[in-house]
């Protein structure tokens, strides 16, 4: 799949933010007042900003309410409504900690439900695709939900929590890679079966049917080398995981915590870069690109 | 509307005879031209005359070869659209309704006024059949001309798909399969009509008909007998002439 | 819940409305009805093309090019006004002029020509569909160098089945698509007739009937095959010719059709010291002779009552005469035509041809078609029933464009004839006012005089040495040399060799070049990069070696660079155009058929169609024709000339809705006024359908031969023979021989008492003579993409997205052997040139073939596309690897790389060798970008006319 900016940012940022707004929902001893305004406003720049980049991705995003409307069906469509409560649930709630310093304890709850639901929404458009078999996984929503709460856990100050979810998100990113390598094999979707062809013989992609480039090219067909895609991996583990978990383990320091936040962002958007770029839509095999 | 019918009345789609088709392209153009000028936005085209000419085709045809474990490899070439699946998952995961499909004859459309343009539609379809138009911003598909196939100002025998219309070699054919006596049904039953991708469990409409066996240079004994010499030489074979013309 | 759908229009209006023409996008000539709507400016735009159902050709389907024509008629590159070249020759610098000047320079350059020598101006058309006009105007001019593209297209295939048959394949003929039992078919990718070939195969594939796809290539309709022969190019006669000895050998072959209706019973004068030893007996009113099985006697072949004896010689005055039969059975039950002889060569194992031979027997007589139908014959004999042989065959320039290929083509046709599958049911048949032997078509005819009309036409179908088109002194009468020597049976002229010639000034100098259509700077030419220089040439005084050169396309191809005065032609949704019978026409087996395009628009340019300025420019030059008895002009513009000319008393270009004594007629008839009106009522064509009685057995049934009569095919009854043996091809070996007066040049001797072999025979590849087979052991080629047609497709959006640019594919061995991959470069070199290109894998292929497809590649700056587009950077031609002329071999002569009978060019037999290479940065060779004589492609293009 191509790893468009707009999409990993908003997967990566809206994940950070939902997570962070989770952990300061479920605080029982939030900070109120000045505190709060920042904590809360990194949450919500991170969410907001998240959900921005993704309408970039929109052909017509002017239309973007219409996706309100289809919850009863559609993952995204239920990302966006639980997107909006979620902002809406937990905005009341800052509004009470950083302008009358109360906490109101169930919307808070509430509102950290909605951010999890969120994430998992999020996750749930990626992980129904039958077309995209890495994808098409009950651990995609685990993988989602351990990274932005280990990225909440984190960005709130809760060190060894973060450690700990940081070091579990990362164990179901190699497990997520080690079976996702396998999911395309294992789908038993081929050239194959689609073509029909399969029975008469070995199938091959001969002439295309442009010379040029297409929609489907440029969105389902991208191609990461093996070896580069390795490499990535790599530097995915060790900016999300293990520099941060280094740093944090580490005395106490404000720069050290944000050089850790900043790692983990680095290494959470590589592995969504990877997330995407990795990810083999079975419309690649119409194109030999399989 | 991202709600399947439960069924719908009719079930109109193609059969695409992969045994006739030539490769032409006819069928792409024919489509590319009825549909920029008919239903819903052109399908448009991104630098046109330069060095990277994209644009929006609701039909395209590849061709594969096919290696069989003995003879020569064979070439086929493939035509494909949207296959109107019963189960059709663009249709569930469109977060606007903008997709849908038509409970009285099946046709999966996209209603171009509510389309936001996300893609997920394409992303769940595993044929390729959706594209985005670039121009437009919204995402355009095989309507199975239903601008055409219900169109009163055309004469009867024109209301079919104009890749249908079109194709020379009478490699497509449009009908009802919920019919079992329509030509698509027999077609199907007569020479095995296949799904394609058939475990991504999206039932499509649309049928393949395989190519016959080629290359079939089996035993040759039977058509022996039709080359036993009547003179090895000549001057035998004028002799042979001489008594062969008094029978005629 | 019952959902709520949107309500959508299902019956929108399609169009304000529909006006019916001829598709234009290539030689197929199909019915389109072209959908109008009003734009968003009140003006009325074509918004959707789609194939005219009641059309004889296509019967309501088009291909992907002629769906296209929308974005062809609106190409950017069309030409907009009259150029007048201001930079040097292939700078693509012109500024536009008035119509008025461009055509007073074309009358000075032509009219001191026309004064003094009118052979200084050679007038060439390439996609010409005006030939019956064209060459009318060249005639009138009186020069004898007029021809159109055939020589380098497929003119053995036309040449072979007229000598041979009366009729050729192309779209002159066709397969009984509704009786045939076994196609085979060879040589064709996309060729002419393509819908109706795509049709065919379509109601084969449902009748389940077997097709055959012969080709080293196996892509389109070889794809569709139930059978596949990988033959390795240029062996397609030995293979045929295998066939015939396989059939001869088990007598299987169609005696009773052999006796009645071909040259197999005629007798042949065997005295091998007489002029005549090889020719036909003959009474003394000229007929060929055969013996009559009753009597035992000569008798004239058209005598009623006669059986004709294939097995009975004939002794008279010492001479023993012998049927044709006997040295074709002599000839083919050699064995060097057995199966085991030709496998290797052919590349098909022996089993294989045996069994096709085995399995042509056993359709064609065993599995007969019977109509119950009953004729009369030329003799007079009436039969019950129509019998018929379900085997029919298709060629094209697979076949065509070798230096073997008119006997290859004779081969084949023979191999019909043996099994009775010519004109019977089932089998292979004629459109009319196919068919017509050679006979009965003009002689070439080259004697210019200043001031004076041709005395004749220029193309035609020599009978022997005495109709050779040379001057007094025996050099070659034509620029380019086309029925000369070198070679006699040219019917079609030899474009490809005009730009050579005429920069040689070989046979003589011209002085003015004068085409049409024509790309022959470009994919039209073999070796362009050579005839670009031939055409920039400067002599000592720095005068170009061409003086002038004229040109007229619609559009900013390669070749427009090269020209001084440009006549931008209309596009083919805005002019009038004949199909006619005097020339190409729409029939099919079952009617005789003639169609017109009309502008179904009007041009929004100052452009002008071809053929109206050509009457203009007849009117200012005052050609005989084209002028009334006062002066003026005989026709205001093409229209007119369509309604009104008269070839003949009665005849004009178009057959149909003519004036009779009462009323509106068909066939002969004065010129109406309203014809052209009539036309378009129909949709644009018009059938006259063939009666029922006449359907088969064409050349010999007197039903048919009546009714050609009173169409004005012909003005007599002409039934023939079908020439298993070409009595011309023997004469011109007589004259190499040494008899006759007129004698070809000594060099050529040895040449052609082998090649003009009266019956067909199998040489290899004349280059294999000129270049080392091991050196060069690889078959290159080239096939027509079926959405693209030559170069006009690289302009159209919609085309150039499916293909954009073309890699060389290669067999399984060959990838394997120089370890590449798709998309790897490769090195083609030639004994000519080199190319360096990207490839790709093809495993259904030849092993010991590479091919392409045909004029993808582009020159940048042409056809208002970016100097980076990808026909230009990644696209190639082949033609860089060809050379008009084959390579020396040290006699000191330059052979032409060419069918020595009919100079057919043969860029089939191209000869490569491979190796892997370094990918430069665009295929190889480039040449500096032209400029363009238009302005910028739009960025976008939304091409919606309606709202």
């Amino acid at each position: 799949m191509h790893p468009a900016p707009s999409i990993i940012a908003f997967t990566t940022f809206s994940g950070l933010g939902f997570g962070l707004l989770f952990w300061l929902g479920i605080d029982a001893t939030p900070p109120t007042g000045w505190v709060a305004f920042v904590f809360f406003f990194i949450g919500f720049a991170m969410a907001v900003g998240g959900l921005a980049a993704s309408a970039k991705h929109l052909g017509r995003p002017e239309r973007a309410l219409k996706a309100f409307t289809q919850w009863r069906s559609s993952w995204l469509s239920r990302e966006a409504c639980c997107a909006v409560a979620a902002l809406v649930t937990m905005g009341l709630y800052a509004a009470g900690l950083v302008f009358a310093g109360y906490d109101l304890v169930p919307l808070g709850w509430l509102g950290a439900a909605l951010s999890l639901l969120t994430v998992l929404t999020t996750s749930m458009i990626y992980a129904q695709l039958k077309t995209v078999p890495r994808w098409h996984s009950v651990w995609t929503p685990p993988l989602f939900l351990s990274l932005s709460l280990a990225g909440g856990a984190l960005l709130s100050g809760r060190v060894t929590v973060a450690m700990s979810l940081m070091l579990i998100a990362g164990a179901l990113q190699v497990w997520w890679w080690y079976r996702g390598d396998k999911a395309l094999g294992q789908s038993g979707t081929t050239l194959g079966t689609a073509t029909g062809l399969g029975g008469r013989g070995t199938v091959r992609a001969f002439e295309p049917p442009h010379t040029g480039s297409n929609y489907l090219l440029r969105e389902m067909v991208y191609v990461v080398a093996r070896r580069h895609a390795l490499k990535l991996r790599i530097i995915a583990l060790v900016f999300m995981v293990v520099v941060p978990v280094a740093l944090l383990l580490a005395p106490f320091h404000h720069i050290t915590a944000l050089l850790a936040v900043l790692s983990h962002v680095a290494g959470v958007l590589t592995a969504r870069w990877l997330f995407f770029a990795e990810a083999e839509h079975v419309v690649g095999l119409y194109y030999g690109k399989r | 509307m991202t709600d399947l019918p439960a069924s719908t009345t009719r079930k109109l789609g193609l059969v695409i005879d992969l045994d006739t088709c030539v490769g032409c392209q006819a069928c792409v153009i024919s489509c590319k031209g009825w549909n920029t000028e008919n239903h819903g936005a052109p399908l448009s085209d991104q630098d046109p005359y330069g060095p990277d000419p994209s644009g929006t085709f609701l039909n395209r045809v590849h061709s594969y070869e096919v290696q069989p474990d003995t003879g020569p490899a064979q070439l086929i070439h493939f035509p494909k659209s949207c296959l109107h699946c019963e189960n059709a998952p663009c249709v569930t995961v469109c977060p606007t309704g903008a997709s849908y499909k038509r409970t009285e004859d099946g046709v999966v459309l996209v209603n171009e006024k509510d389309c936001i343009g996300c893609g997920l539609c394409a992303w769940a379809c595993p044929y390729g059949a959706r594209e985005m138009d670039a121009a437009e911003g919204v995402m355009k598909k095989c309507t199975l001309c239903v601008d055409r196939i219900y169109n009163e100002n055309l004469p009867e025998e024109d209301r079919t798909p104009a890749c249908v219309r079109t194709c020379p070699s009478n490699a497509r054919h449009f009908g009802d399969f919920s019919d079992p006596e329509s030509q698509v049904s027999q077609l199907v039953r007569e020479r095995g009509g296949m799904d394609i991708m058939p475990e991504q469990g999206t039932q499509p409409v649309n049928k393949y008909l395989p190519p016959r066996p080629r290359d079939d240079w089996a035993d040759t004994s039977v058509l022996a007998p039709y080359l036993t010499p009547v003179a090895e030489e000549p001057r035998g074979f004028l002799g042979w002439l001489d008594k062969a013309l008094d029978k005629i | 819940m019952a959902p709520i759908q949107p309500q959508i229009d299902t019956s929108p209006k399609v169009s304000d409305e529909v006006r019916k023409t001829t598709c234009y996008m290539c030689a197929c000539r199909c019915g389109i009805n072209v959908h109008l709507k009003d734009g968003p400016d009140g003006k009325r735009k074509v918004a959707y093309i789609e194939g005219n159902r009641d059309h004889p050709v296509n019967k309501g389907v088009l291909c992907a090019k002629g769906s296209a024509g929308i974005l062809q008629h609106n190409s950017p590159a069309r030409l907009r006004a009259p150029l007048r070249r201001t930079g040097p020759r292939g700078s693509g610098e012109f500024e536009e002029i008035s119509w008025d000047e461009a055509l007073e320079t074309a009358v000075s350059w032509l009219k001191p020509i026309r004064e003094t020598a009118p052979e200084k101006l050679a007038f060439f058309t390439g996609r010409d569909q005006s030939q019956s006009f064209t060459s009318f105007w060249a005639q009138n001019f009186g020069t004898q160098n007029y021809a159109a593209h055939g020589g380098f297209c497929s003119v053995n295939m036309a040449t072979a089945g007229i000598y041979t048959m009366g009729g050729a394949f192309w779209e002159f003929g066709s397969p009984d698509w509704e009786h045939t039992k076994l196609f085979m078919l060879f040589g064709v990718a996309e060729d002419h007739d393509s819908n109706p070939m795509k049709m065919g195969l379509g109601r084969l594939k449902q009748r389940g009937a077997k097709v055959i796809g012969v080709n080293p290539i196996r892509t389109g309709y070889n794809a569709i095959a139930d059978e596949w022969v990988g033959i390795t190019p240029g062996t397609d006669g030995l293979f045929i010719l295998s066939l015939v000895h396989e059939l001869l050998k088990a007598g299987q072959i169609d005696l009773d059709y052999l006796s009645r209706y071909t040259n197999a019973p005629v007798l042949l004068n065997g005295d091998d010291k007489s002029p005549d030893h090889g020719l036909f007996l003959r009474d003394d009113s000229g007929k060929p002779l055969v013996i009559d099985r009753n009597t035992g006697k000569p008798a004239p072949f058209d005598q009623p009552g006669v059986r004709p004896d294939l097995a009975a010689s004939y002794r008279h005055a010492g001479v023993t005469h012998r049927p044709v039969m006997h040295l074709l059975a002599e000839r083919y039950l050699d064995n060097k035509y057995s199966p085991e002889a030709v496998e290797t060569r052919c590349g098909i194992p022996a089993a294989r041809i045996r069994r096709i031979a085995a399995e042509l027997a056993h359709t064609a007589f065993d599995d007969p078609v019977i109509l119950n139908q009953p004729w009369t014959d030329f003799r007079g004999e009436r039969h019950e029933q129509m019998i018929g042989r379900p085997v029919s065959f298709h060629a094209m320039r697979g076949v065509s464009a070798h230096s073997n290929g008119f006997q290859t083509a004779r081969a084949l046709h023979v191999l019909q004839i043996l099994l009775g599958s010519v004109e019977t049911p089932g089998g292979f048949r004629f459109k009319p006012p196919y068919p017509k032997p050679a006979e009965a078509h003009p002689t070439p005819h080259c004697h210019s005089k200043p001031n004076s009309p041709l005395d004749g036409p220029h193309l035609g179908f020599v009978q022997g040495p005495e109709d050779l088109a040379l001057l007094d002194d025996g050099t070659p009468a034509r620029i380019d040399k086309a029925f000369s020597w070198e070679n006699p049976m040219s019917s079609h002229g030899l474009m490809h060799m005009v730009i050579s010639n005429a920069h040689a000034g070989d046979p003589y100098k011209i002085d003015t070049l004068f085409l049409y259509m024509a790309n022959m700077a470009w994919n039209s030419s073999m070796n362009p990069r050579g005839v670009m220089e031939m055409l920039t040439d400067r002599d000592e005084n720095g005068a170009y070696k061409i003086p002038n050169i004229i040109y007229s396309d619609a559009y900013s191809s390669e070749m427009v660079a090269y020209a001084d005065l440009i006549l931008p032609d209309t596009t083919y949704l805005e002019r009038h155009d004949c199909i006619s019978l005097l020339d190409r026409p729409i029939s099919e087996p079952d009617a005789a058929g003639d169609a017109i395009r009309w502008p179904v628009v009007e041009p929004d340019r100052d452009v002008r169609g071809f053929q109206s300025v050509l009457c203009d420019l007849g009117h200012r030059l005052n050609l005989p024709g084209f002028i009334n008895d006062d002066g003026s002009a005989a026709y205001t513009d093409y229209a007119d000339y369509i309604t009104n000319h008269m070839r003949k008393p009665g005849i004009g270009p178009l057959a149909g809705f003519r004036m009779g004594d009462h009323g509106l007629t068909h066939g002969r008839g004065e010129p109406n006024a309203a014809q052209l009106d009539s036309y378009i009522a129909q949709g644009g064509f018009f059938t006259a359908h063939v009666p029922q009685e006449a359907r088969y057995f064409k050349p010999w049934n007197t039903a048919y031969q009546d009714w050609a009569v009173s169409m004005g095919f012909y003005e007599t009854p002409q039934p023939y023979l079908f020439q298993l043996y070409v009595e011309p091809l023997r004469k011109f070996q007589l004259a190499a021989e040494g008899h006759g007066d007129r004698q070809p040049p000594d060099h050529l001797r040895g040449r052609m008492q082998v090649t003009f072999d009266p019956l067909p025979i199998w040489y290899p590849p004349m280059s294999d003579g000129h270049e080392d087979p091991v050196e060069y052991p690889i078959h290159a080629l080239t096939q027509r993409p079926m959405a693209m047609y030559h170069s006009w497709g690289g302009q159209n959006a919609w085309l150039r997205q499916i293909h954009g640019h073309n890699p060389l594919y290669l067999p399984t061995n060959l990838m394997t052997r120089h370890d590449l991959r798709d998309g790897d470069w490769v090195r083609v070199t030639s004994s000519h040139g080199e190319i360096t290109v990207p490839c790709a894998h093809m495993a259904a292929l030849n092993e010991n073939t590479v091919w392409t497809w045909n004029a993808i590649g582009k020159r940048k700056g042409a056809w208002a596309l970016d100097k980076d587009a990808p026909e230009a950077t990644k696209g190639f031609l082949l033609n860089h690897l060809i050379h008009e002329l084959l390579p020396p071999k040290g006699d000191g002569l330059r052979w032409a790389n060419s069918d020595p009978i009919t100079g057919q060019a043969a860029w089939f037999d191209l000869r490569v060798k491979i190796e892997k290479s370094a990918p430069p940065k665009e295929s190889q060779p480039v040449f500096p970008p032209q400029v363009s004589p238009v302005p910028p492609a739009p960025r976008n293009l939304r091409w919606k006319i309606g709202k």
